[in-house]
């Protein structure tokens, strides 16, 4: 078992569980895991950054990392 | 008319006479004059960017009156980029200003940046802005981007050997033009905190001073107080 903090942007907040600052997962449970278990639309994930670092959907989280979501944002 | 003494003075320590006399000298084009554009013009114009590019094909109407600085009641129906002009006239005559009313594509873009030392990216589809990033490398001139949503925006500065949008949006995708503020629409507080980074970035890569964005996204959003600079290399 692993524990993280999980960052939800925009539209995506409505997505965040509960106990987000320090959400328990099991171990090598990817970012799209985590995606897909708490349904947020896989389409409006655009950037995700670990630790304030761009990374792959495939990354499997660690103990203790910062997960951020971005949607994909346009407006002038 | 006369130049006015004492124009920058209040921008003295922060801003050195050469400094000044660089923003003078600089060509600066703002692709969009809405929520975004219009804070940009606002404000660049008032620093002392010497010459300006002022583009957009768009005229005002009543949805821009929450958020869009260059709107005004009387001006529904009107040109953006002659309202921009005009309103660069009234706060500083000293800039010289070319003003487009046309929208930004692959066709207008080259001639839109030909001169130009910067481009600030103030549009609201995500198509254009790759269009523009594509018309800014081949120009060989940096990129500051920003975008909004709701009370949620973006800002990074893009140069012509950077990975750039793609590696924000992703691969592009043209079944998909606009982001989530299709939902969250665009409030004014936020469109004017955004612009206000965006000429921040802008001064910057100007002036070959402080740290900017580039290979960086700041992403905020004011619900939460959040700001996080992401590494996007």
């Amino acid at each position: 078992m692993i524990h993280i903090q999980l960052k939800l942007f925009v539209t995506l907040s409505k997505y965040l569980p509960e106990n987000a600052d320090n959400l328990p997962l099991a171990d090598g449970t990817t970012i799209a895991d985590l995606i897909s278990d708490l349904a947020i639309p896989m389409d409006d994930v655009k950037l995700v950054f670990i630790n304030g670092r761009k990374t792959e959907l495939s990354y499997a989280l660690q103990e203790g990392d910062r997960l951020g979501l971005f949607p994909p944002v346009g407006g002038g | 008319m006369a130049a006015i003494e004492n124009r920058y003075s209040r921008n003295f320590e922060t801003l050195t006479p050469e400094d000044q006399d660089t923003l003078k000298q600089a060509r600066v084009c703002i692709l969009g004059l809405g929520g975004l554009g219009g804070g940009v013009c606002e404000m660049l114009a008032r620093i002392g960017v010497g010459h300006l590019t002022l583009v957009d094909g768009d005229v005002f109407d009543a949805t821009n009156l929450n958020r869009q600085l260059l709107s005004r009641e009387g001006l529904i129906g009107e040109s953006k980029a002659k309202a921009a002009r005009d309103r660069v006239a009234a706060v500083n005559s000293d800039v010289t200003v070319r003003w487009e009313h046309c929208f930004a594509d692959p066709k207008t873009l080259p001639d839109l940046l030909k001169d130009c030392d910067l481009v600030v990216d103030c549009l609201d589809t995500i198509q254009a802005r790759f269009d523009l990033e594509d018309a800014a490398k081949a120009a060989g001139i940096p990129l500051v981007s920003g975008a909004i949503a709701g009370v949620c925006g973006q800002v990074t500065v893009i140069y012509p050997e950077d990975t750039g949008f793609e590696a924000i949006y992703g691969a592009r995708d043209r079944e998909r033009n606009r982001g989530i503020e299709t939902r969250t629409g665009n409030i004014a507080h936020c469109a004017n905190l955004v612009s206000s980074l965006q000429a921040s970035e802008a001064v910057k890569v100007l002036l070959n001073r402080g740290e900017t964005l580039r290979n960086r996204m700041l992403i905020l959003d004011l619900w939460t107080n959040a700001f996080e600079i992401v590494d996007l290399a």
